[in-house]
Parts: structure tokens; C-alpha cells; sequence
């Protein structure tokens, strides 16, 4: 038994990526199959993440101690082999992203799985980028995986065609693309300057740089970090988020809420293991907490401008993860357990938000397709695609699943759960993450006086609160209230139930708000005393061939 | 050498940044293009430049590690090139898919306002 679990780590990265290429193989018409190996893959990640989950609090100390588990693949140890490295963040964020991806892909199977090829394969491989991303212990591995998740969600923000996905896709992949190579830039200064790219290596090599390399080695870290930051949106380089977030078809935009977390994850992460050396990489900390005031100001002035909810939602995202970078940038440590709080919400919110945007806008678009002489959206992307048209698609999406009473009852009430997630009012979680936040400053400040920067966060917190109350506020009068003689719209089980699972899930988060608590204090205690990490890694045997 | 080296790096940075910017999207994906030329050459001589180096052990006698060059860049690089290759390949089928939607190579699709 512990020898199959010894194996646990590379599970959430191999089975999507199994399950992703035999996609690509199975015909068409073999629709059954097509849908049941996605979700069987998804549920095993869900699986093997929860027991990761579990084994990183030490439940079963013959295999792990002290939260941090490595595994080297092909039995190299590191520093020279490739190490996955599981501590209680990466555990945190792998059950994250499969608890948005098992909604997002269920919300999915209702049509939009349909309207161009390859959807699951993508879907799978940014699965296995994700995983991957927030599992390895090697920088240049990182990078492989983020160009794993780039690449299919590249296919996936053009998934549905149409021209506002290609110039919205656009403009994502140039970006992206010239992230990349900032991110290439960055890993070889820091592989020319300290000859290792093991992350727990490299926070060793740190301390004994020469200044003159050491300069370049933070050179290097600065252009790096940029990368990280393009991805987690940060002002002024997320320009181009808005656009794509809204462009993209709907459940492909519950999925992409988690991409920004990345970031701010990356971030952490690196950030964390190169501050063990020495303190002198605060100026990354500064520039967190300048960039994350100016990333708020532009996420809150787009949130109260926005005139659709989709672009709403993407300002929301920049918003929050403005807010997630500013509190990182505090170096308050005792606000860590809080900022992993308000990030696990604002993303399943997020998550929730965009496909509830998409069933909101679903029946507009059928609404002014039958008043105006304006021709609905799949008929272009079949065209577009090449793909034959089925013979009567209305037919077929009936048959998918039941339609559910009272769908306006089921919108409106979501959409007020979501608002309240957003705004972090009472009592969802977001309101628990906004508090624990707010409560770790004053408390830490307890000792002296509360310093301006302890202000301006306490400002932030608030201020992006009230505007998205505003914004919300407006956005959904608009929807729910003011529009007369718009057509109820037939709502499916299998999309009004993933909006409701991960509401569902947040007010879980509320409940067991403790015990959530406690591990992420856990987790962050062990980020923050990185000689843990270091020294696991380090010592890892080789695995041994099963007996 | 390493004169050489760094102006061509140079150059193909500058114009590969000063493509970027440019609003045609044929403009943008040489500017990529470039551009990840000059990365994979900045990655390349993080190794080091050394001539007449093999970054293979030649033999059980030969145990002297400055009579070789770092492999590890040579395998970053290669990865670094085949990841480029298919982004800059993906990159070409949406311009011309937005070429098609849109009508215009323009970056925003549609001409600017004269």
C-alpha cells in the first residue's frame, strides 16, 4: 500500500495527460466514452489530491514527515534529477484546481464541449499544466509546465472561434508568448549565476554568490518574477485580461479564474525559498506592494466601469488578485494563513461567477438571435470549424440533461451568493478571508502602531469590497429586475448544478471555517521556514523498486 | 567572441521588441520569432563559451570537469526551441484565423481611424 502511495505525487499529472491524449483518439461518435473518461479523470484528481491533502498533515508519518514529500521521477535525486515536491501550498492548490475543474467540466458537457474539436484533450493538458505547475521542485520543469497549461489554454480561449475569441486570443498569446521568453530569460541568469535550478538547491547556492554575481542573480529573479506577474495579472501588465476572460466561452472562463492563482502562487513560492537565504530580496516585496495598489485601483475603477457582467467578473479578478499581492507584499507573516483563505475563495467564486455570466448571457443571445435576424453563435463556430452541423442542435441539447423549475428563482439567488463572495459581505467566505485578512493586520500591529502600508491595505480590503457592491448591485438590477418581456430561459441541471456545488462549497468553507484555518496556518508556517523544504528535499532517497 | 555574441543577442532583441510593437500581425510573430532567437542564444552562453569542449565524458579516464562544457544549457535550449517552434506555429494559425474573421491584419482588428 505505501508503495503504490509513494507514487501519489505524479498521479494528478499523469492522469490527465493519459486521459488528454486518448481523447485525441477516440472518435467522435463514441460520445459516451468521450464524456465519461474526462470526468472519471477529474474525479481520480479530486481523489489523489484529498489524499494528498491528507498526507501532508502528517497522518501518516512513516511515509512523510513534517509535511513535505518528494518525489524524484526516474529515481534521480536532486538536485541533478527532476524532484515533485508536495508541501501543504501545493497540496492546497492541486485540490483547488481540481474542485474547480470537476464543476467547469460538468458545466461544459451541457453543449460547449461540442462546438469544436478537441475541447477535452485541451481541457486535460491544462489540468496537467496546472498540477504539474504547482507540484515540481525545478524551476526550468516550471516553466515547461506553464508552457503546458499556456498551450492548451491558447486552444481553449479560441474555443467557440468567433471574432471576438481570436482577437481576444490574440493579444492573450502575444502577451503570454513574451512572458515566456521573459520567464526563459530569467531561469537562464539565474542558472548561469548559481549552476542549479533545483528550487531547495538554489535557496542553499544563494548564500554563497559573490556580489557581483549576486547582482546578476537578482537581476535575473526581478525578470522572473515579472513573468510570474504578467500571469497573476498585475497592473499595468493585464491589460489583456478583461478582454480574453470574457471573450471565452463560459465554462472555459471558470477554469481560467484558477490561471491568475498560478501566479500569485509562483510567486510565493519562489519568493519564499530565495527570502531563506538572506532578507535582501525586499525589494521584490516593495515592488508586490506597489504593483498590487496599482493593480487594485485599475481592478476597481474597470469593476465600476464595466458594462456586461463578464467583463464585471474579469475586473473582479484583477481586483482580488491585486489584493492577494499587496498583502503578500506587507511581509506580514502572520497574514499568509488569511491571503490562502481569500485566495481559495475568490477563485471558486470567480469560478461560480463566470458560469453563471455564461447561463445569464446564453439566454440573451438566444433572446436577440429570435428578435433581431442576427444567426446564434454556434452556426459560426460549426462554420468555422469545419465541422458538420448535427442535424437539429436544439434537439440534442434537450436531450443532455432536465431542465430545472424556477430558473429565474435559481439565477437570482446564485447570482446575490456570488455577489456576496465578491464583496466579501456576510456570510460566505469571502467575508471570512476579508476578515481573517483584516484581523491579521491589526493584530500583528498590536504591538506597535499600525503603519501606513497597514492602512492602505485595510483601505484596499474595504474599498474593493463597496465597489464591487456597487457594480454588482447595478449589473444585477439590470438582469434580474429591469428588462421586461425576456424570455425565462430553460436552465439544465448540469449547468445550474455546478454553479450550486461550488457556491455549496463555499459556504462549506464558511462552516468548517476552523479546520481550514488551521492547515492553512500550517501551510503557511512551513512557507515561511523554507529550511524544512530544503532539507527534505535534500535527503530524499531515490524510490526503491517496489518489493 | 563574446563581443559578437552579445551585439547579435543585442540586435536581435531590439528588433525583435521594436517588431512586437508594431500594429500588423505578420510584424508581431517575426518579432516573436526573433526574440526567441535571442533567448535561446542568451541561454545557450549561460554555459559558458568554450571551444573545442565536448559536453559528453569521453572515456572512464577523462574525470577533469573543465575539459567540458555544461550539457545543461544545451538541453534547456533544445526544449526552449521545440516549445517556441510550436507556440510560434499555433501563433500563425490564429492570425490568419483572425485575418479571416476580421478581414485586416490590424493587431485590434480593424483599421485605425484616420
Amino acid at each position: 500500500m505505501t508503495a503504490l502511495l509513494r507514487h501519489l505525487p505524479v498521479i494528478p499529472i499523469l492522469v490527465p495527460l493519459v486521459v488528454g491524449a486518448v481523447e485525441l483518439l477516440l472518435p467522435e461518435a463514441r460520445r459516451g466514452l468521450r464524456v465519461a473518461l474526462p470526468v472519471a479523470s477529474v474525479l481520480a484528481q479530486i481523489a489523489a489530491a484529498l489524499m494528498l491533502l491528507y498526507l501532508t498533515t502528517d497522518s501518516m508519518p512513516d511515509m512523510w514527515t513534517e509535511g513535505v514529500g518528494v518525489y524524484s521521477i526516474g529515481s534521480w535525486v536532486a538536485p541533478f534529477g527532476i524532484v515533485l515536491v508536495v508541501d501543504r501550498l501545493a497540496a492546497l492548490m492541486v485540490t483547488l484546481t481540481s474542485l474547480v475543474a470537476l464543476p467547469a467540466l460538468v458545466y461544459s458537457l451541457a453543449n460547449w464541449d461540442r462546438v469544436g474539436p478537441g475541447f477535452h484533450s485541451m481541457f486535460q493538458f491544462l489540468l496537467m499544466g496546472l498540477n504539474g505547475a504547482f507540484l515540481t521542485g525545478d524551476l526550468f520543469n516550471l516553466f515547461v509546465f506553464f508552457e503546458v497549461l499556456l498551450a492548451a489554454s491558447y486552444g481553449l480561449m479560441l474555443h467557440g472561434s468567433g471574432p471576438a475569441r481570436v482577437k481576444a486570443g490574440l493579444h492573450y498569446i502575444s502577451v503570454n508568448l513574451t512572458a515566456s521568453f521573459l520567464f526563459l530569460i530569467g531561469v537562464a541568469m539565474i542558472y548561469g549565476m548559481t549552476g542549479t535550478l533545483n528550487m531547495a538547491d538554489l535557496a542553499q547556492r544563494l548564500t554563497l554568490l559573490d556580489a557581483d554575481d549576486r547582482a546578476l542573480f537578482e537581476a535575473g529573479a526581478a525578470i522572473l518574477g515579472v513573468a510570474f506577474l504578467v500571469k497573476a495579472g498585475v497592473w499595468p501588465l493585464s491589460f489583456w485580461l478583461p478582454s480574453a476572460y470574457s471573450a471565452a466561452s463560459a465554462p472555459v472562463a471558470a477554469i481560467f479564474a484558477i490561471m491568475t492563482k498560478v501566479g500569485v502562487y509562483a510567486v510565493l513560492r519562489v519568493g519564499t525559498l530565495l527570502a531563506s537565504g538572506d532578507q535582501q530580496i525586499s525589494f521584490i516585496d516593495v515592488g508586490l506592494f506597489y504593483g498590487g495598489a496599482a493593480t487594485i485601483t485599475y481592478g476597481v475603477i474597470g469593476m465600476l466601469a464595466a458594462q456586461q457582467l463578464g467583463r464585471l467578473v474579469a475586473y473582479s479578478v484583477i481586483a482580488s488578485s491585486g489584493l492577494l499581492l499587496m498583502a503578500l507584499g506587507l511581509q506580514n507573516e502572520a497574514l499568509t494563513a488569511p491571503v490562502l483563505f481569500y485566495l481559495v475563495s475568490s477563485a471558486l467564486a470567480a469560478s461560480a461567477f463566470f458560469m453563471l455570466n455564461g447561463m445569464t448571457d446564453r439566454t440573451r443571445m438566444i433572446q436577440m438571435a429570435a428578435s433581431a435576424d442576427v444567426a446564434p453563435l454556434p452556426d459560426v463556430t460549426y462554420m468555422g470549424f469545419g465541422v458538420k452541423e448535427p442535424a437539429d442542435p436544439l434537439s440534442s441539447e434537450d436531450e443532455v440533461g432536465v431542465a430545472i423549475p424556477a430558473a429565474m428563482a435559481f439565477l437570482g439567488l446564485a447570482f446575490v451568493s456570488c455577489v456576496l463572495l465578491v464583496a466579501g459581505l456576510p456570510p460566505l467566505s469571502g467575508f471570512i478571508g476579508k476578515f481573517a485578512m483584516l484581523y491579521a493586520v491589526v493584530q500583528s500591529a498590536a504591538e506597535g502602531a499600525l503603519g501606513w502600508h497597514d492602512w492602505a491595505l485595510i483601505a484596499a480590503v474595504l474599498v474593493v469590497g463597496f465597489a464591487a457592491v456597487i457594480a454588482l448591485t447595478r449589473i444585477g438590477l439590470r438582469l434580474f429586475w429591469s428588462v421586461t418581456g425576456r424570455t425565462t430561459p430553460r436552465l439544465r441541471v448540469i449547468e445550474a448544478g455546478p454553479v450550486g456545488f461550488l457556491i455549496l462549497l463555499c459556504l462549506g468553507l464558511t462552516v468548517g471555517a476552523g479546520p481550514v484555518m488551521t492547515y492553512l496556518d500550517s501551510a503557511a508556517r512551513s512557507l515561511h521556514a523554507p529550511d524544512v523544504y530544503i532539507r527534505v528535499v535534500h535527503t530524499a532517497a531515490a524510490l526503491e523498486a517496489a518489493p | 567572441m563574446e563581443i559578437v555574441l552579445a551585439l547579435a543577442i543585442g540586435v536581435l532583441t531590439a528588433s525583435g521588441v521594436w517588431l512586437l510593437l508594431r500594429p500588423r500581425t505578420f510584424q508581431v510573430i517575426m518579432g516573436l520569432v526573433l526574440l526567441s532567437y535571442a533567448v535561446n542564444l542568451f541561454i545557450f552562453c549561460m554555459g559558458r563559451l568554450e571551444i573545442d569542449r565536448p559536453p559528453i565524458l569521453l572515456g572512464p579516464d577523462a574525470l577533469d570537469p573543465r575539459m567540458y562544457a555544461d550539457p545543461v544549457p544545451q538541453a534547456l535550449v533544445l526544449t526552449a526551441i521545440v516549445i517556441s517552434f510550436a507556440t510560434t506555429a499555433l501563433f500563425l494559425v490564429v492570425l490568419l484565423a483572425a485575418r479571416g474573421l476580421t478581414g485586416t491584419d490590424h493587431v485590434d482588428g480593424r483599421e485605425p481611424e484616420e
